[in-house]
């Protein structure tokens, strides 16, 4: 069973003096898994540990059963596309991938298909023989990226792959993660644009000061935010008559009607006794309700009542 | 499964030959390797002209001794090796690529293996070929005579001693130089302090003298050079190693360097914010 999840026990990682990372304890299931935090939450320092960059203060990690300890095969199994942008120098594009898979023990040819497959995969072929060298800032993205999936790993690990990508571009990235992540592979994603983290994963893991201050999927993370009351959208033809009803119980606590004057926007410190309210309300009056959806169970928010914006992040 | 792991260290001779030869950052090595070319090319053509006082065969062979004394031993092959040993694992660390290796399965045993033969063999390549063609054309002017020192002489011996000498001088150094790359941020310090050693080698006792790398290279060398006055009166002597020691100690000593290293490379950390 541990062999399909990337498990810390009890990990910590210091610089010195200076904390990485501190007794972090996670079982990261297949899909695609977001670890989100301001610079120098740890992010980095997690993916590193994983691919076995760097080894952990103490604790012990396991990537699909096997210890980073063990290149030899754990770097079979995982991918890892980081934020280092630097190349070797004189490299055509594929050179590049070509030459790291020859590093693998494979022989020339399947070298040759895989590199001509990895290029196809990031739209990067006609470029391909260029130097690396010459490429904008988004081509090395996508040429590091087309360098960690050449090898067809079960764990693709990303630091902050869409820096640099344009919109397009940016778009046939997230796709390709998709596709990894509901293939049942793993996919590891940092970012910072949050949105974005939002449309890709099927969790998140948010980090904060070395700390690991929530982990799983966003709504249920949501949940457990009781502190924060839970913001509702609404769209009916009388949010008048619906605040005024629904705004007499004591767990909501704010009320607000958009400027169409269909749209209302609730803030309840009670969900589950809202959404029981609300039906027997629509029953009652005869509302036409459009559509009723949670406002703030997406990772940006989660992000801002969790981790707040005074951190210094990148947001 | 071995052809896996001898396809593996391949690929890293494919690699490192791409990143090490004709590299714009190691034109020095190429100088050193070819500044004694070429001072024996200019040579000859000079003494090829008819002119009075002419040197023999033997004042040349010792001249070329000299040279590969204090040129190749303590110069040329010296900082080749700084060049280009201390660089394999440290240049990467600089430019913040050793990353892509580790994320490769390779034991980082064989990444260090791989490299050294990579390093030794862009260096044995230089060096041993440099040394050659500088002895060649030494006396080339002498002509027939010449040929026929080589043929018929001790000069195929010379050569071949020196060519050796020079190769393992290569092994020996390079280890030392690998092992340097992986430890010291810059290892132009203890370069400068393994050269100090090393320079001090004909003054220190016969114990002392045993723990370098020229010490056996001399004892290979087939001609001997004395250090001139006023400095010999310092000197202290000592047996020089016959063969069947000097070879095989120094084969010992890059061995015991590699394995050293190759532990160290298991647990070195990508940490490129340090550098």
């Amino acid at each position: 069973m541990s062999d399909q999840f990337i498990t810390f026990e009890d990990v910590s990682r210091f610089y010195g003096e200076v904390l990485g990372l501190n007794r972090v304890n996670l079982t990261i299931p297949p899909g695609v898994t977001s670890l989100v935090g301001p610079n120098g939450s740890g992010k980095t320092t997690l993916m590193n540990l994983m691919t076995g960059l760097i080894r952990p203060t103490q604790g012990v990690i396991r990537v699909l059963g096997v210890a980073p300890t063990h290149p030899e095969k754990l770097c079979r199994m995982v991918g890892y596309c980081s934020q280092f942008d630097a190349f070797p120098k004189g490299l055509t594009g594929f050179q590049f991938i070509y030459s790291y898979l020859r590093v693998f023990g494979m022989d020339d040819a399947e070298c040759r298909r895989r590199t001509q497959i990895a290029l196809e995969r990031v739209n990067m072929t006609e470029a391909s023989n260029r130097v690396v060298g010459a490429y904008s800032k988004g081509m090395r993205q996508r040429i590091r990226l087309a360098q960690a999936i050449a090898h067809e790993p079960q764990v693709l690990v990303l630091d902050e792959p869409l820096n640099g990508l344009d919109p397009m571009a940016r778009s046939e990235t997230i796709a390709l993660f998709r596709d990894w992540g509901h293939s049942g592979k793993h996919v590891i994603v940092s970012s910072h644009i949050l949105h974005e983290v939002d449309k890709i994963s099927d969790q998140v893991i948010l980090l904060s000061h070395g700390y690991v201050v929530a982990e799983g999927q966003i709504q249920g993370v949501r949940s457990e935010v009781k502190e924060q009351p839970m913001q509702i959208l609404i769209r009916c033809d009388r949010p008048h008559e619906l605040a005024s009803r629904l705004f007499m119980q004591d767990h909501i606590v704010e009320a607000k009607i958009g400027t169409d004057g269909r749209n209302l926007l609730l803030r309840t410190s009670d969900a589950d006794s809202f959404y029981l309210l609300l039906n027997r309300v629509i029953l009652d009056s005869g509302l036409e309700v459009e559509s009723i959806a949670p406002a703030d169970d997406d990772v940006n928010s989660v992000y801002q009542y969790l981790i707040g914006a005074g951190e210094g992040s990148t947001l | 499964m071995n052809q896996a792991w001898m396809r593996q260290i391949a690929g890293v001779l494919r690699l490192e030959f791409k990143k090490t030869f004709f590299s714009k950052r190691g034109w020095w090595i190429y100088l050193l390797a070819l500044g004694p070319v070429a001072i024996a090319a200019i040579h000859w053509l000079f003494e090829m002209r008819p002119h009075p006082g002419r040197h023999s065969i033997g004042e040349d062979s010792m001249v070329f001794a000299v040279l590969f004394h204090f040129y190749y031993l303590r110069l040329g092959i010296f900082f080749g090796c700084v060049g280009i040993f201390s660089n394999l694992f440290r240049a990467e660390m600089l430019e913040k690529t050793l990353h892509y290796y580790y994320l490769t399965p390779l034991r980082r045993e064989l990444l260090v293996v791989g490299k050294y033969i990579a390093g030794l063999g862009l260096a044995t390549i230089l060096f041993v070929a440099s040394t050659a063609l500088t002895f060649l054309l030494l006396g080339r002017h002498f002509g027939a005579a010449y040929t026929d020192y080589i043929l018929h002489g001790p000069g195929l011996n010379q050569l071949g001693s020196y060519m050796l000498v020079a190769a393992l001088a290569c092994i020996g150094y390079g280890s030392v130089f690998l092992m340097c790359g992986l430890f010291f941020r810059n290892p132009i310090i203890p370069a400068m302090v393994v050269m100090v050693w090393e320079e001090l080698n004909p003054f220190l006792p016969a114990v002392l003298k045993k723990i370098s790398v020229i010490f056996y290279l001399k004892s290979l060398c087939p001609v001997e050079i004395p250090i001139p006055p006023p400095f010999n009166v310092m000197v202290i002597d000592a047996e020089p190693s016959p063969m069947w020691v000097a070879i095989p100690g120094l084969l010992a000593v890059a061995v015991i360097l590699l394995i050293y290293s190759a532990i160290s490379a298991r647990q070195t950390e990508i940490n490129y914010g340090s550098e």
